[in-house]
C-alpha cells in the first residue's frame, strides 16, 4: 500500500506500521511538538493564567453585560451629573449623569469587538499576503512588498483621522475596517520573513521531492512552522488596537455616542479631569488592564514558542 | 555609497506617489467636498457648479491628483478653508511640531536607551524587573489619558510647569508634552535595548574584549553598545513619523498650534487642501527618516557595506 506509506512520512508521526497494524503509542515516548512544548511551558506560568482569566472575563462580560450590571447604560439623569461615589453607585456618575460602573461594564463590548474584528482581519489578510509573497517570491513578492510600503508610509493615527473623517464613520465596523486597511502590512512583513525562513528548511525540500504541490506544502509544512510569530504579534496587537480605538474616539473620529465604549467615556472624562477625576479612573483603568492582559499573554506565548529569546 | 543613496531615492518615488495618492483619494474621493463646504445648507446649483469647476472636481481623480501634485512642486499647496494659503500654515506649524518632535525624540532616545542598557546589564535583578513592569504600564495606558493626568497634576494641581504651551512654543514649555508624546515609544526603546543588550552580553567578541583586559567602560561603549544599538536605531528612525502623527493627540491636550492642530482644523472646517498638504509633507519626512536610518546602518555596522 504505497499510498499509506506516503501519508505516514508526510504527517511525521507514524500512526500505522508498514504491515498495517496500529503502532502502540506510549505517551512518554511520543516526541513533543513545538505546540505541545509551548503548552507545557505556558501551563506552569501564573502570568499566563492571570492574563487569560482577565481576557476570558472580559469576553463573557462583553457578551452578557447584564450578568454584573443591573442598570441601563443609557438611563441617565442630569441631576446626578459628576456626582461622586454613593451607595448603589460605587463608581459615581459621569457628565451626563450616567452610572460610571454600568457604562464601564457595557463599554467592554465595543472595545472587544473592535479588537477581535480588526485583529482577525489583519491576521488573515497579512498572513495570506505576506505568506504568498514570501513563498512564491518574484514579481508577486515585489508587488505585495511595494503595496505594503505604500500603506506603511502612512502613520496609523494620521491615516485614521483622515480616513474616518472622510467616510464619516463612527461604527465598530468602519473603525475595524480602517485598522485592517492600515494594519496588515506590518503582519505581512512578519509572515513573509517567517515563511522565507521556513521554506529553506529540509523538510520542505523533502516534501517537494515527494511531489507535494504548492497548496500542500504551504498548508501542511510551512503554515504550522511560520504561525508562531503571527500568533504572538496578533495577541499583542489586539491590545494596541483596543487602545487605538480609544485614541480615535478621543480625536472625534472613532465611535460616537450614543454608542457605549471606553474610548468615548475616557475622552469625555479626560476633558473633565479637573472637576471629576473619578469619571476617568474606571473606564481608563478597565482599558489599561485589558491592553496589559493582551500584552502579557502575547509575551508569555512568545516566551513559550521561542525559547531562544529567554 | 553615492550610488546606493541614488537607488534608494529612486525607490522612494513610487512609494511617495502611492502614499500621497492614497491620502488624496481618501480625502477628495470618499466624501463630497463641495457639499461638505456648505454644511447643512444646500448650495445654489450654479455656485456649486462654479466651485466644482474651479477645484477641477469634474475631472477624473487621477487627473486632479496630477494637477495638485504639479502645483505642489511649484510650491502651491492650495488654500485653506479661510482662503489662507496652505503654504503659510505649513511654515508656521511645522517648526512648532518639529521642536516638539525633537524634544520627544531626545527624551525617547536618551532615557529609553539608558534604561534599556542598565536593565540589560542587570538582567533579572530589581532594576531590570522594575523597568520591565514600568514600561508595560506605560504602554497599556492610552497616551491621551497620560497626557491629561500629567497635565492635571504637574500643571494644575502642583503648578510645577505650565499646563499649556505658550506663544512660540518655547522649549521649557515643551518638556512635558514631549515626555507625554515620547512615553509609549520610550517604553518600546527601553525594552528593545534591554533585549538586544542582554543577547549581546553572551557574545564571543564581548568575552574576548573582557579577556584581553579592556576597561569595562570601553567594553560597554565600543563593543557592546555599537552592536546592540542597530535594532534600536531602526526603531528610532521609523518612529519619527509616528511621533509627528502622535503630535495630533499631544498638541490637542496641551494646546500647541502645530501640525496636529492644523490637520484637526482642516478636518473640522472641511478643508481637504489643508489635510492633504500637511499629510504630504509628513509622508516626505517619514520617508526621508527611513532613508537616513538605512544610511546610519553602514556607520554603526561596518559589516554592511553599500555598493
Amino acid at each position: 500500500m504505497p499510498e499509506n506509506t506516503d501519508a505516514v512520512i508526510l504527517d511525521g508521526v507514524p500512526a500505522v506500521a508498514p504491515d498495517g497494524a496500529p503502532v502502540p503509542v506510549d505517551k512518554r515516548d511520543k516526541p513533543r511538538s513545538l505546540w505541545n512544548d509551548a503548552w507545557y511551558d505556558l501551563s506552569r506560568k501564573p502570568i499566563f493564567y492571570i492574563s487569560a482569566l482577565v481576557i476570558l472575563f472580559l469576553i463573557v462580560i462583553s457578551i452578557w453585560p447584564g450578568l454584573i450590571a443591573s442598570q441601563d447604560p443609557l438611563q441617565c439623569n442630569l441631576i446626578d451629573s459628576q456626582n461622586g461615589p454613593s451607595s448603589g453607585h460605587w463608581f459615581g456618575f459621569d457628565q451626563q449623569g450616567c452610572d460610571v460602573y454600568t457604562r464601564t461594564v457595557y463599554g467592554a463590548r465595543a472595545s472587544v469587538e473592535v479588537g477581535i474584528f480588526s485583529t482577525l482581519g489583519v491576521a488573515v489578510l497579512g498572513a495570506v499576503l505576506g505568506g504568498l509573497s514570501g513563498y512564491f517570491g518574484g514579481w508577486l513578492d515585489s508587488i505585495i512588498s511595494r503595496v505594503s510600503d505604500i500603506f506603511f508610509g502612512i502613520p496609523i493615527l494620521l491615516g485614521g483621522v483622515v480616513f474616518l473623517s472622510a467616510v464619516k464613520g463612527g461604527s465598530v465596523l468602519t473603525v475595524s475596517t480602517f485598522i485592517i486597511l492600515l494594519g496588515w502590512p506590518q503582519l505581512a512583513r512578519i509572515a513573509r520573513g517567517a515563511v522565507i525562513t521556513a521554506k529553506e528548511q529540509d523538510y520542505v525540500l523533502a516534501a517537494k521531492a515527494l511531489g507535494a504541490g504548492h497548496g500542500r506544502i504551504l498548508l501542511r509544512h510551512i503554515a504550522p512552522n511560520a504561525l508562531a510569530p503571527v500568533i504572538v504579534w496578533s495577541t499583542i496587537a489586539l491590545g494596541t488596537f483596543i487602545s487605538l480605538e480609544a485614541t480615535l474616539s478621543f480625536l472625534g473620529v472613532g465611535l460616537k455616542p450614543p454608542a457605549v465604549s471606553w474610548g468615548i467615556d475616557i475622552s469625555a472624562a479626560a476633558e473633565q479631569i479637573r472637576n471629576a477625576p473619578h469619571m476617568l479612573l474606571w473606564p481608563a483603568g478597565a482599558l489599561s488592564v485589558t491592553v496589559l492582559a493582551f500584552i502579557l499573554l502575547g509575551d508569555a506565548v512568545r516566551d513559550a514558542l521561542d525559547p531562544k529569546l529567554r | 555609497m553615492g550610488r546606493y543613496v541614488i537607488r534608494r531615492l529612486l525607490q522612494m518615488v513610487p512609494v511617495f506617489i502611492g502614499t500621497t495618492l492614497l491620502i488624496f483619494v481618501m480625502v477628495w474621493g470618499l466624501g463630497d467636498p463641495v457639499a461638505a463646504m456648505f454644511g447643512d445648507r444646500t448650495p445654489d446649483p450654479a455656485t456649486a457648479a462654479q466651485i466644482r469647476h474651479d477645484l477641477h472636481l469634474n475631472d477624473p481623480l487621477i487627473q486632479q491628483y496630477w494637477i495638485y501634485m504639479s502645483n505642489v512642486f511649484k510650491g502651491d499647496f492650495g488654500n485653506a478653508w479661510n482662503q489662507q494659503p496652505v503654504t503659510d500654515l505649513l511654515k508656521t506649524a511645522y517648526p512648532v511640531t518639529l521642536r516638539l518632535t525633537i524634544v520627544a525624540f531626545l527624551i525617547e532616545a536618551i532615557v529609553g536607551v539608558a534604561l534599556g542598557v542598565f536593565a540589560g546589564l542587570r538582567r533579572g535583578r530589581f532594576f531590570d524587573t522594575g523597568v520591565l513592569a514600568m514600561t508595560l504600564i506605560v504602554v497599556s495606558i492610552p497616551t491621551f489619558v497620560t497626557g491629561y493626568v500629567l497635565q492635571y497634576f504637574f500643571g494644575v494641581k502642583w503648578s510645577i510647569v505650565h499646563p499649556s504651551v505658550g506663544e512660540g512654543a518655547p522649549f521649557k514649555d515643551l518638556l512635558m508634552p514631549g515626555l507625554v508624546l515620547a512615553g509609549v515609544s520610550l517604553a518600546y526603546v527601553a525594552r528593545l535595548t534591554r533585549t538586544s543588550v542582554a543577547e549581546n552580553t553572551r557574545a564571543d567578541y564581548l568575552r574576548t574584549a573582557v579577556a584581553k583586559g579592556l576597561p569595562r567602560r570601553r567594553v560597554i561603549t565600543n563593543h557592546m553598545l555599537r552592536n546592540s544599538l542597530i535594532p534600536v536605531v531602526t526603531f528610532l528612525g521609523t518612529d519619527i513619523g509616528n511621533l509627528m502623527a502622535g503630535a495630533l493627540v499631544t498638541e490637542r491636550i496641551f494646546n500647541i498650534h502645530g501640525v496636529g492642530y492644523q490637520i484637526y482644523q482642516g478636518i473640522v472646517h472641511n478643508s481637504p487642501a489643508t489635510v492633504v498638504g500637511f499629510v504630504t509633507v509628513l509622508v516626505i519626512v517619514f520617508l526621508l527618516a527611513n532613508l537616513l536610518v538605512d544610511l546610519l546602518y553602514a556607520v554603526l555596522d561596518p559589516r554592511i557595506r553599500y555598493a
